[in-house]
């Protein structure tokens, strides 16, 4: 590419990155704020041979990337709001099948058809327990474009390393925000590419047996392995079983390799945190206004820091609780009723000093906004 | 090949009851893929949720058992990864036609080359005999106790409608029928739909006294008659047995291989 530079909205730098990934199939049902996503790749995807398709339904879409996903694809679908309520069933069936795929949800205001056309970060909880049943999940977010392009990346890597979907999170604010991004030549970001079993023809391959290393090497439908998938608990050819170890053993694995990987799928950034001694916690859109913040008082002596998330599930509690060990309070910035704030609460050795600055009328969360909270924080008053 | 190739015999005997249909329905199925010369690694099986669903347990090709009602949509996703393959889709009419009925229609729209078999029994086998789409008016359920008030569908009028490009019914009475149907159905180049009479003893049969298996099966035979017969001329309540549509549309793998040429110039 000759010009690598680009100014996009955060739902075309995802299309980019997905498109940098790899990406084969998409399907989708257009919602405000992600349909930018779908019209993107109904552009860009049958144009380097891959296939975009509109379906008559948030389900339908899920399922369709489910399928594709089998035949060897790498997949992806985006929704916002209601749709992401009526992926959740499929979605768990990715998780229970272990299926690769990246499920984009660019979050609006809810609940139910909410506040369509602005911003919300209120599906972070969602995102997490959406589905019945026991289970894990990754999910990633981004504050800015070029962190947009690269979080798709990694969610594509992260679903091919875990055999597991993985949802990336945006919001309207982000998704719609114009921004310069570059993308990356070929090759500067690696790419995980879908591990195949080695297993030759006539021998027995299992699809759900881990290896040592908790890998599960995949055979494409369609290739010389026969195999059974299915949402019911399964054994490691994939028949229903119910036996009780099967089960159990099923569940641990299902949680253990996404929960045991925590750190190594913690993804975040800091600002001015080496002696920040009142720490913000924010991800998405309310971390630029938080950045902003930071910036703005640090000149005026106030030692406050800024910890942005990037993986917000599952929740990087080491990484909080490292960083937050020495701060005399620590604020999450988020656009919601606190759904971050209770996991930094659990994961911080004193809950006691954490505290919300919030915004949830549809309005990003401006420094104002944020700065006021702190002076009530520091016992100073509005 | 023999039939048992094409099974995954540690599997049996299987979950269905003594007498249900929806064993027939796999009979036949498996003597359409054996004369066609299939080779098991070109044939995906999905499936949703129900008794019938389960079909796709017990044969050895790849197999993808999904969610309820959702068959379509996956296999929809599975045929446009790898368009070689030939894809069977065995649903219950609940599955297929209640829960699944927005998947069913868009399917046959948009003419994607998908086997749908709907193995009609009228219930729901699997949840324990609630009436489904297909009960028809007066018939009883668990949940119809008083006589169900809900129209069935017409699956052949509704598949016609909807723009599926093979239409086919038989039931599990006339095995020869449906196995020629079934092969006719995958060779189709399109969406095609058969619907298979089913019997559930078990709950529909015991419901509304329809006496054993064979009885119902009986039935069958005389309450269908060949499509255009005179018997149906004059008794208009039989149901017809045989191939309504088959017409060559444009498929829709085939349709997006133009779309991809016309965005690949485009981009050139
Ligand atoms: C979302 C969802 N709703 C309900 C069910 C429960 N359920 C399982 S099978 C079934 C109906 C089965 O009837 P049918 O599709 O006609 O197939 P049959 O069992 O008669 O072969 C229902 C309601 C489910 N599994 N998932
Ligand atoms: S309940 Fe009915 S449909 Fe289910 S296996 Fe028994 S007879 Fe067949």
């Amino acid at each position: 590419m000759t010009n690598n530079i680009r100014f996009v909205q955060g739902n075309e730098a995802c299309v980019e990155g997905a498109l940098y990934a790899g990406l084969d199939f998409f399907s989708g049902y257009p919602i405000t704020p992600s349909t930018e996503v779908a019209e993107h790749l109904a552009n860009r995807l049958p144009a380097k041979g891959g296939k975009f398709l509109q379906m008559e339904d948030e389900i339908a879409s899920m399922c369709a990337i489910i399928g594709a996903s089998l035949t060897g694809k790498k997949v992806m679908t985006a929704t916002s709001g209601p749709g992401f309520s009526l992926k959740q069933e499929a979605l768990g069936y990715a998780i229970m099948a272990e299926i690769p795929c990246v499920v984009v949800n660019v979050q609006r205001g809810g609940p139910s058809t909410g506040n369509p056309t602005h911003v919300s970060q209120a599906d972070v909880m969602q995102a997490r327990w959406g589905r019945h049943g026991d289970q894990s999940i990754v999910c990633l977010t981004a504050s800015n474009n070029q962190d947009v392009f690269e979080m798709t990346v990694e969610a594509f890597n992260i679903a091919e390393t875990y055999r597991t979907p993985v949802v990336l999170l945006l919001d309207e604010t982000v998704g719609h925000m114009r921004e310069k991004i570059v993308v990356p030549k070929a090759g500067e970001i690696p790419l995980v590419e879908r591990l195949r079993t080695a297993v030759r023809e006539g021998v027995d391959y299992h699809p759900y047996l881990p290896r040592e290393d908790g890998r599960l090497p995949m055979s494409d439908f369609g290739d010389v392995h026969r195999y059974n998938v299915t949402g019911l608990f399964h054994d490691m050819w994939g028949f229903p079983t119910t036996n009780p170890g099967v089960v159990h053993g099923l569940l641990r694995h299902l949680n253990d390799k996404i929960n045991n990987n925590a750190n190594q799928m913690a993804r975040y950034k800091e600002y001015y945190m080496d002696d920040a001694e009142r720490v913000l916690i924010s991800y998405g859109a309310s971390a630029r206004s938080a950045l902003h913040v930071v910036e703005n008082r640090r000149p005026r002596g106030e030692r406050l820091g800024l910890l942005e998330l990037q993986t917000l599930w599952p929740f990087p509690d080491v990484v909080v609780r490292e960083k937050c060990r020495n701060a005399v309070s620590v604020c999450v910035v988020e656009m919601n009723m606190g759904q971050v704030m209770q996991a930094v609460k659990a994961a911080v050795d004193d809950p006691g000093k954490v505290f919300l600055a919030n915004r949830i009328d549809g309005n990003l969360i401006t420094p104002t906004d944020i700065r006021g909270i702190l002076r009530l924080i520091q016992g100073r008053g509005v | 090949m023999a039939i048992k190739d094409y099974i995954r015999e540690r599997f049996f005997p299987h979950l269905w009851c003594p007498g249900c249909g929806h064993g027939i329905v796999l009979n036949a199925l498996l003597r359409a893929v054996e004369r066609m010369g299939l080779k098991k690694n070109d044939i995906v099986m999905v499936s949703g949720i129900g008794c019938s669903s389960r079909i796709s347990g017990y044969v050895d090709f790849h197999t993808l058992h999904t969610l309820h009602g959702r068959a379509l949509a996956f296999a929809t996703g599975v045929k446009l990864g790898h368009p070689e393959l030939n894809i069977l889709v065995p649903m219950g009419d609940g599955d297929a036609l209640a829960i699944g009925g927005n998947h069913f229609i868009h399917a046959a729209r948009r003419n994607i080359d998908l086997t749908a078999i709907v193995m009609n029994n009228r219930i729901y086998g699997m949840t324990g005999g609630q009436y489904s789409p297909l009960s028809g008016y007066g018939m009883l359920a668990t949940t119809a106790p008083y006589q169900n008030i809900d129209h069935d569908f017409d699956v052949v009028a509704l598949s016609t409608a909807a723009g599926a490009s093979f239409v086919a019914r038989s039931t599990t009475y006339h095995v020869q029928q449906l196995t020629d149907i079934l092969e006719k159905a995958i060779n189709h180049k399109g969406f095609s739909v058969v619907e298979v009479l089913s019997q559930c003893p078990t709950y529909f049969g015991r419901k509304n006294r329809l006496g054993s298996a064979t009885d119902m099966m009986d039935q069958f035979k005389e309450t269908t008659t060949p499509i255009g017969s005179k018997a149906k001329e004059k008794d208009p309540t039989l149901i017809e047995r045989g191939v309504f549509v088959e017409k060559d549309i444009p498929e829709y793998c085939a349709e997006y291989d133009k779309v991809i040429e016309r965005a690949m110039k485009k981009g050139a």
